[in-house]
């Protein structure tokens, strides 16, 4: 390696840890200020709780053994509108592009359900599904599967026509079509579906539970605002944040390791 | 006298838009014997790429008639785009008209992998298209093709996505591999000395709706390579009369 190429890697290894500094910082800072702010009473801890209070409220939740009961109600819940979402949008997805005429059937009713706010249909979902984890998940079904359906289905329909042509050629069935050509071509779209589902889940999996109202952090967040505990509501959108971090990096990471060496 | 393999008369081909009716093909006749290497020559837009989709069975003829003069006569098309699959290896791209026959069997494989290796793609045989340059992967569609053992070669403008350099260089080795493998073909191409190249007859199509406006047979002499022919003295002959009958507007 050069010298020239030597100091480039220096500087650039710098700047990494010069901004992940900086970043530590101001989270720090962010936290650190707001304990000073509330500690001298200069904003309401009433209303806007602090660091400590907050932290002492998850340590008893996690003493009175339940904190961990909401986190994974909440992780299940979002793990299988995930799954669901992915596999039905998939087949859905194909019977459209099978089915042309009744993909130009349906388009309009899509669009619609697409732009329709599902919160909207939450109070009839839990009326008729129950006050129960799977009215949960039927709205974050909802809320992620006209996403998948839509994206994946114009995967498919943005395929080369030139290979297509190819396999007509080659007198391919339908069957052949689908498994050596339509779904490895769209393998691409259909993993970058995954970091746009996966979100989805969550807005759909908190809604759910805020209309639900028995366990998950969503609960938490909403008996919080009815029994005036903002150190609890605060409590759990600081965990709901680190939540969907940590499951964005990690379908993050899916999807590299699912592109590596392909493309 | 060499055998007739198929045989085409008055052909008709309209396409329906909500636009309108399109003529793309009006009457053409042709008769296809075993060995013979036609090229078609032809403004763009007029009708050659049709043909051959209609006698690949790819599209529907509106009148006229098709006759193929042996069972099963085989077809093989080779498009003007390589259509690779970016996922599979070289050799499973060379395999994959075999796989869709369901016919990927010891034999047949090992007949493609020597074809790989005859046309210097052995060591390419286990990397991935855009691992190729242009010209090689014009060569590995081209194996694809011959990989079913087609009677008939259909190619529709095989070298038009490549640059003049490479392009001499595969007409040159695809002209060789065809001869070799005693293929009879039907090549489009608008390159007027690309066919002079290349063909034992040309055939001159009009603007569309296509018809038949000339026919040329070339008695170049066989033995000469692509390459060759260019310098041979009654190439700018046939150039010119090909160039005329084409009627392009500059
Ligand atoms: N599927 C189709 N539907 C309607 N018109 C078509 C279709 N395919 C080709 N055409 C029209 O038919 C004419 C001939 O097309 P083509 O055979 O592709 O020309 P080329 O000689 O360049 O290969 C063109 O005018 C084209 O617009
Ligand atoms: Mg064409």
């Amino acid at each position: 390696m050069s010298e020239v190429q030597k100091k480039f890697m220096r500087r650039q290894k710098g700047e990494k840890y010069l901004i992940l500094l900086i970043q530590i910082l101001i989270v720090g800072g962010f936290f650190g200020l707001w304990e000073i702010l509330a500690r001298h009473k200069i904003i309401n801890e009433f209303i806007f709780s602090s660091p400590s209070k907050i932290w002492q409220t998850i340590y008893d939740l996690m003493l009175a053994g339940n904190l961990f009961h909401h986190i994974f109600t909440t992780l299940y819940e979002i793990l299988i509108a995930f799954v669901l979402g992915i596999i039905l949008g998939f087949i859905i997805a194909i019977i459209l592009y099978e089915l042309p005429l009744l993909a130009k059937i349906v388009d309009p009713f899509l669009t619609m359900l697409n732009s329709l706010p599902k919160v909207a249909i939450g109070p009839l979902i839990i009326i008729i599904a129950g006050a129960r984890t799977k009215s949960i998940i039927i709205m974050a079904l909802l809320i992620n599967l006209i996403v998948s359906i839509i994206t994946i289905y114009n995967g498919f329909l943005n395929i080369d026509p030139c290979k297509l042509k190819l396999l007509d050629s080659l007198k391919a069935t339908k069957m052949q079509k689908l498994t050596k050509l339509i779904i490895p071509a769209s393998y691409q779209t259909i993993i970058s579906s995954l970091k746009l589902n996966i979100s989805m889940s969550q807005i759909g999996v908190i809604m759910g539970e805020f209309l639900v109202s028995r366990a998950g952090i969503g609960y938490l967040i909403i008996y919080g605002t009815q029994v005036f505990n903002l150190s609890l509501v605060m409590s759990g959108i600081l965990i709901l944040i680190i939540i969907s971090f940590i499951l964005y990096q990690i379908v993050t990471y899916l999807e590299h390791l699912l592109l590596k060496n392909k493309f | 006298m060499t055998k007739s393999l198929l045989t085409i008369k008055n052909l008709k081909k309209n396409y329906h838009t909500l636009n309108g009716e399109i003529e793309a093909i009006d009457n053409i006749s042709l008769d296809v014997c075993e060995g013979e290497f036609i090229c078609i020559v032809g403004s763009s837009g007029c009708g050659k790429s049709t043909l051959l989709n209609i006698l690949a069975n790819l599209e529907t003829k509106s009148a006229g008639e098709i006759n193929y003069h042996q069972k099963d006569l085989k077809i093989g098309y080779m498009l003007q785009e390589d259509a690779l699959f970016p996922w599979l290896t070289i050799l499973d791209n060379a395999l994959l008209g075999l796989v869709i026959e369901k016919k990927d069997s010891p034999e047949n494989i090992k007949y493609v992998k020597e074809l790989l290796k005859a046309y210097g793609l052995a060591e390419f045989q286990d990397k991935y298209p855009r691992q190729l340059s242009g010209g090689m992967k014009q060569r590995v569609a081209l194996i694809r093709t011959l990989a079913t053992r087609p009677d008939i070669l259909l190619l529709d403008e095989p070298f038009s996505a490549l640059d003049y350099q490479s392009r001499l260089a595969v007409s040159n080795d695809v002209y060789q591999i065809i001869k070799k493998e005693h293929k009879t073909v039907i090549m489009i191409t608008h390159d007027i000395a690309e066919a002079i190249s290349l063909a034992s007859r040309i055939i001159v199509l009009s603007k569309r709706p296509a018809k038949i406006k000339s026919v040329y047979e070339l008695n170049l002499s066989d033995t000469l390579n692509p390459i060759a022919r260019r310098q041979a003295p009654e190439f700018s002959k046939y150039y010119e009369k090909i160039w005329k009958d084409l009627d392009i507007n500059v």
